[in-house]
């Protein structure tokens, strides 16, 4: 069943061909190359960014890690006596490293540990999965072969011999392991030189063997049980130290091992960052920033963030997603040469096409943006290409200064909203950034009654958050803010002199101290209304005027700045919006698409025959469609002989009946035919399967509707 | 099936009063109100539903779908319309359902009520019949679904024109009057049950309609749940026993099936090939796609073999490919790997497993930069591929930046096999292609479901088998055979006994000692011919593995011979 090709001529494509089939489809527009060469160093400055942010993550919890494992044998380098009496006990140092449920992002976290205890602690690292091990015979070898290699790879140069002993040679036990060590430490304390040991990693003249569970959950528990004990044993001789890494909680540790086995351990608990988190920080490094032209829209954050919350919580599949955005844009998008950093803009503006430009002018952004210009200008933008590009390296300009605005305001919006008692805007900042892209988020029920609350709010909190905004707004790069930066200062100014007049302020007091007295919520929101009644009738105080134009004027920002992206002209250069595209090709439903092929063909073929409304289906339709019909009225098993002969009705209904008698047996025969086929179409999708029960019966796989 | 009897209004009336109780005799009135009550509530219920399926619709949209989507897949399609314990229409069960699609002529019809009058009542003469025909309706949906009859009147239609299945009754097991009699009883209890409310209201505020249907909805779908262990757990399923053998079909083979599906004209050709071309404008993209480092795999009805060659035709015969069938019966990862290993590679040598093989690949794929591989997996999801370790070693060879899979996957549980560790090795790119076009090649190696070939493969072996021996061998099978046959109505016939095959034997002069009788059967046991059983007195017990009809014919074919 398998072949191999080789193409006849044996020459190699050019290194180029992925520009090549970048190049291959969009025959209609130019720049091709271009787009191409500017998707991938947006991705691969994107992807080092992630890794960057990743490594900074897990720094906190690597430099635990290591502190740990070059502290666990410490007494054995020093072989005190301390270390003899502990020994007794036999317990090896375990160190119980808590990842969370996102399996697929372990493997990173494992790789970055790695790297950072060759470095630093010990060259002597095994990574094991279960997998791998099966039986502890699996485990030892495996064990030892990662060991032994490292060894090679450490001191190659100094003996060849060593890559002779191929690993299936060595006798797997842990006496051998022991013997190795030992022979290896030695050497290395005879054949070092002064230099090595000046090095930080060989500061340990017997570094620890560490050994590295990634997934301990799937161990079966006599491979870890065996393996604890036997190597307990030895930990004498061997500075043995586990690594769990564990992806449920670390209470698993005892239910895997019973106590007489977990005693051997002396476990301390690890627990890394949450993936959560971990996007949060993406998110706020990735999306919340003017560094990179290309933005992804509403819909489509909603897909990635949603198939991050209810499916894997992988990090990393975040990634791929946005990885995936990106080709899609930059590959169906003509005009995502424009999408670069705003140096580049002018010179990729000018150099345009006037296809290029014909397809500016198609752009819906662009065409309500002309709708509203006076009419001279609309036949200057629509004739004359040379207007057009000096407007629309004003409007990409525009663009990018509304993003950077944007990202302020949000922040600072969201520094108010998320103090707020309920987070009707919700509580993180990705939630806040949906709602703003979708649509103008003034207009929501949501804000208005989170800003109903921000009117509610003491002088305490309002003052930390004008703090806030003004440091946001001072570190944002928008030149915009000096005016409100100002303003926000006056505030914080009139706040500090209401504190120093605060001996006037006798109304509020009266009732600030009434509401202190209650304290179940009920009679505080009834006083709160009632409150609010006797104020509109009352002259309100100084703070309070205050405090309703802060908040005023934070509406009136959000009204100014946080426009959807929707409406700003040219969006769709930088934008990203073909959510459907996106799910469709990350979280794919195959179930769904079969059953609505199977119940509803005119989906797919578009044919009037086919047409039929109300769930029905015509008697016309492709033979396996009439067979699937057919079957969903059976219960467990159906029989044969009577699927065929009503497969048989339909089917010659369908068809014209046939005067010329003679051939109908030869018709019978190609509808019997025809049956099998389907039959057997319904078997390879898993519809169907043979039964024995009975003869010439078939048992049904599914339930119900489907 | 169930049996539907005419019966007046005043009778289901009086049915359903004497069950109440007394006190709704007295007042006909309140009856009928509780009656329209039911109705009422029946209407809630599909309202619920509804209400429930839109709920789902706004978490699909939540999702982000955009049902303008003017190509794509039927996404727009709620979980739960797929998925849902949603209750067929039993009562109309597959031959009506044929019948309705059919749309016979009038002259069927006709011969519809000759045959069974009952019909008559499907159809409700006056609106005083509303009520009734309600009741029937209720009656339909508590009919379990386990008892899935086949259908009687189409049978008698279709089958008059052949005498010899006529001659039989072919029912193994019939709905008695008493189990209708047992639908109507349980109608007339929930109608009691729904009196009670319906008394209350009178007296105290209405219980709030929604919460009741809520509760009511609730207990339908326990009652699902438990018809489908109900339905699963009994070993009893009542069927028609007619078999394909009875209808006297000629058997078909697969190159006569092939023969006559060429003359059978594909429907839907155009529209069949608009697909189509839609699917190959993505090729392009396709091999972007992979280039960057994404894997792809196809999904949708329709066979994408066709598909996928194309695209190996069109797009890669300047570079290594592999491509596997994935339906083949005897494909294995150790012979994927071993292609990759001897041909791509040109590796001699054997591995002691194929996780050492797949190490091996893995090295010389980092190693050497400029080696590609483009692997084309044609139904990824078969039976031989689609085991566990098959599928890690799989995932783990398309982790590699320089081999580019391309799959597709039918079956409809196909995406179970991947854990999310193993989507991530895969990383996946799902492409909906549905085609229409026929499974050929994918279904022609499966024999299992085709009663037809396998029959006609088991025969043919056999006599293949039986020429070879000599003619006192053929005698010995024969007399087997035939004492098989004879008892072929005895369900637990457990074999023939091997001290009476011997005697049997002897006495046709076919063997003179038992160790020659012995070594003949070790004979026919290594050919499979036939099996040996041990009964619980510790005797010996001979069967031929193959059944009854396959026999027949092929002692009519051994008479022939002779």
């Amino acid at each position: 069943g398998c072949f191999v090709f080789k193409p006849s001529t044996k020459k190699r494509r050019s290194s180029e061909k992925t520009a090549h089939d970048f190049r291959s489809r969009s025959d209609d527009s130019e720049d091709t190359e271009l787009r191409f060469v500017t998707c991938q160093s947006l991705w691969t400055q994107i992807k080092s960014e992630t890794e960057q942010i990743q490594e900074d993550l897990n720094k906190q919890l690597l430099d635990n890690l290591v502190n740990f494992l070059s502290r666990s044998h410490s007494e054995f380098q020093e072989k005190t006596t301390e270390w003899t009496c502990r020994m007794k006990f036999r317990e090896i140092p375990t160190a119980a490293l808590v990842l969370g449920v996102n399996v697929t992002d372990h493997d990173l976290t494992f790789r970055g540990l790695s790297d950072v205890l060759q470095d630093n602690v010990t060259p002597y690292i095994a990574l094991l999965e279960a997998k791998d091990c099966p039986g502890i015979k699996n485990l030892m070898q495996k064990l030892m072969g990662q060991l032994m290699n490292c060894d090679v790879d450490v001191d190659s140069l100094e003996d060849e011999d060593c890559v002779q002993v191929s690993q299936n040679r060595i006798r797997c036990s842990m006496s051998s392991l022991i013997s190795w060590y030992e022979s290896v430490t030695k050497k290395t304390d005879s054949e070092t030189p002064s230099k090595k040991r000046n090095s930080s990693s060989r500061q340990w003249q017997s570094p620890p063997v560490v050994v590295i569970f990634k997934d301990m959950e799937s161990f079966t528990t006599k491979v870890l049980q065996d393996f604890i004990v036997i190597s307990s044993q030895h930990i004498c001789e061997l500075p043995l130290v586990l690594i769990f890494g564990i992806a449920t909680s670390p209470m698993i540790i005892h239910r895997l091992l019973p106590h007489s086995v977990s005693s051997l351990l002396c476990i301390e608990l690890f627990q890394s960052l949450s993936c959560k988190e971990h996007l949060s920080t993406i998110i706020d490094k990735l999306l919340l920033t003017s560094r990179f032209p290309f933005k992804l829209g509403g819909k489509v954050l909603q897909v990635l963030i949603n198939i991050f919350l209810y499916h894997d919580f992988s990090v990393q599949n975040f990634i791929k997603g946005f990885q995936l955005c990106i080709v899609e844009h930059f590959y169906s998008q003509p005009l995502s040469v424009l999408c670069c950093q705003l140096v580049d803009v002018k010179k990729r503006v000018y150099s345009l096409s006037h296809d290029q430009c014909e397809n500016i002018r198609r752009l819906p952004s662009f065409r309500r943006y002309v709708e509203n210009q006076e009419s001279g200008k609309q036949i200057a933008l629509l004739t004359y290409d040379s207007f057009l590009k000096e407007e629309t390296e004003k409007l990409l300009e525009d663009l990018h200064v509304y993003h950077e605005n944007y990202v302020s305001i949000l922040r600072c919006l969201h520094v108010l909203t998320s103090s707020l008692p309920k987070y009707p805007l919700g509580k993180q900042i990705r939630e806040l950034h949906c709602a703003c892209l979708e649509n103008r988020v003034w207009e929501t029920e949501e804000y208005e009654s989170s800003l109903q609350l921000a009117r509610m709010l003491n002088k305490t909190d309002l003052v930390t958050m004008l703090q806030q905004c003004v440091e946001i707004l001072m570190s944002s790069s928008g030149k915009e803010f000096d005016k409100t930066v100002e303003k926000l200062k006056e505030f914080l100014t009139q706040f500090q002199n209401l504190e120093e007049a605060s001996q006037e302020r006798d109304v509020s007091v009266s009732s600030q101290k009434e509401l202190q007295k209650k304290t179940d919520l009920y009679h505080l929101q009834k006083t709160l209304l009632e409150l609010k009644e006797s104020r509109r009738s009352k002259k309100l105080t100084k703070f309070e005027t205050l405090r309703f134009e802060v908040v005023d004027y934070i509406d009136s920002l959000v009204r100014k700045y946080l426009v959807p992206a929707d409406d700003r002209t040219l969006h769709e250069i930088v934008y990203f919006n073909a959510a459907t595209i996106l799910r469709g090709h990350l979280n794919a439903a195959p179930r769904t698409a079969l059953h609505t092929a199977l119940n509803n063909p005119h989906w797919y073929l578009k044919n009037q025959a086919l047409k039929c409304d109300g769930g029905g289906i015509s008697n016309k339709a492709p033979d396996i469609c009439i067979v699937y019909k057919l079957h969903l009225e059976c219960g467990r098993l159906i029989n044969l002989v009577d699927w065929l002969e009503a497969f048989s009705t339909v089917v010659m209904a369908a068809e014209e009946p046939n005067a010329d008698a003679a051939s109908s047996d030869q018709v019978d025969d190609i509808i019997h035919a025809r049956f099998i086929r389907a039959v057997s179409e319904l078997e390879l999708l898993g519809f169907i399967k043979p039964s024995k029960q009975k003869t010439d019966h078939v048992a049904r796989l599914t339930w119900g509707g489907c | 099936s169930l049996q539907v009897k005419f019966v007046p209004d005043e009778d289901v009336l009086k049915h359903i009063a004497d069950d109440a109780g007394t006190k709704v005799r007295k007042d006909k009135a309140q009856l009928s109100v509780s009656m329209k009550r039911f109705v009422k509530k029946l209407e809630d219920i599909s309202d619920n539903e509804a209400q429930e399926i839109l709920e789902e619709k706004n978490y699909v949209a939540a999702l982000g779908i955009c049902a303008q989507d003017p190509v794509g897949n039927g996404s727009n399609i709620s979980g739960g319309e797929v998925y849902s314990f949603q209750t067929p229409k039993r009562s109309s069960k597959m031959a009506e359902l044929a019948s309705e699609l059919a749309q016979t002529p009038e002259q069927k019809v006709a011969s519809d009520h000759s045959n069974c009058p009952e019909k008559m009542a499907k159809t409700p003469q006056s609106s005083s019949n509303f009520m009734w025909a309600e009741i029937v309706w209720k009656c339909n949906l508590k009919k379990k679904e386990f008892v899935s009859t086949t259908p009687y009147r189409l049978r008698k239609r279709l089958a008059a024109p052949d005498p010899y299945l006529e001659s039989e009754s072919e029912y193994s097991a019939s709905c008695s009057e008493e189990e209708d009699e047992e639908d109507q009883k349980e109608v007339s209890t929930v109608l009691s049950s729904q009196k009670i409310p319906g008394k209350t209201t009178a007296a105290s505020t209405p219980p709030p309609r929604n919460s009741l249907a809520k509760k009511i909805k609730e207990e339908k779908m326990g009652n699902l749940v438990e018809e489908y262990f109900e339905a699963h757990s009994s070993s009893k399923v009542l069927t028609s026993d007619r078999t394909l053998q009875k209808l006297r079909k000629r058997r078909l083979n697969q190159q006569t099936l092939h023969d006559l599906l060429k003359k059978a004209p594909l429907a839907y050709a155009a529209e069949i090939k608009d697909l189509n071309q839609q699917h190959e404008s993505l090729f392009s993209k396709w091999m972007l796609q992979l280039h960057l480092g994404f894997n792809i795999v196809l999904y949708g009805l329709g066979s994408k073999r066709d598909l996928l060659e194309k695209f190996r035709t069109s797009l890669l015969q300047d570079s290594v490919h592999l491509v596997v069938n994935g339906y083949f019966p005897s494909i294995t990862v150790r012979s994927i790997l071993n292609s990759i290993t001897e041909e791509v590679l040109e590796h001699i040598g054997t591995f002691r497993s194929p996780l050492d093989q797949l190490e091996f690949i893995i090295k010389r794929f980092k190693e050497d930069s400029s080696l590609e591989l483009y692997v084309l997996i044609h139904n990824l999801d078969s039976q031989m591929l689609r085991g566990e370790r098959s599928q890690q070693i799989l995932a783990q060879l398309s982790s590699l930046p320089s081999i580019y899979l391309i799959a597709s996957i039918d079956h409809i549980n196909a995406p179970l096999m991947w854990d999310q560790a193993k989507l991530s090795l895969y990383n996946w790119l799902w492409y909906e292609t549905t085609t229409f076009s026929p499974y050929v090649e994918e279904t022609s190696y499966e024999n299992s479901l085709l009663v037809q070939q396998s029959g006609s493969l088991a025969l043919s072996s056999l006599m293949h088998v039986l020429h070879s021996l000599t003619p006192n061998a053929r005698g010995i099978f024969r007399l087997l055979a035939q004492h098989q046959l004879a008892k072929k109505d005895n369900p637990s016939y457990p074999g023939l006994s091997f001290h009476d095959f011997y005697q049997q034997c002897r006495e046709a002069f076919l063997v003179n000692s038992d160790l020659t009788l012995r070594a003949q059967l070790t004979e026919f046991r290594d050919h499979k011919l036939i099996r040996t059983k041990r009964g619980a007195d510790g005797v010996e017990y001979l069967l031929i593995p193959v059944d009854d009809s396959t026999l027949t014919d092929f002692l009519e074919k051994e008479d022939e011979d002779v």
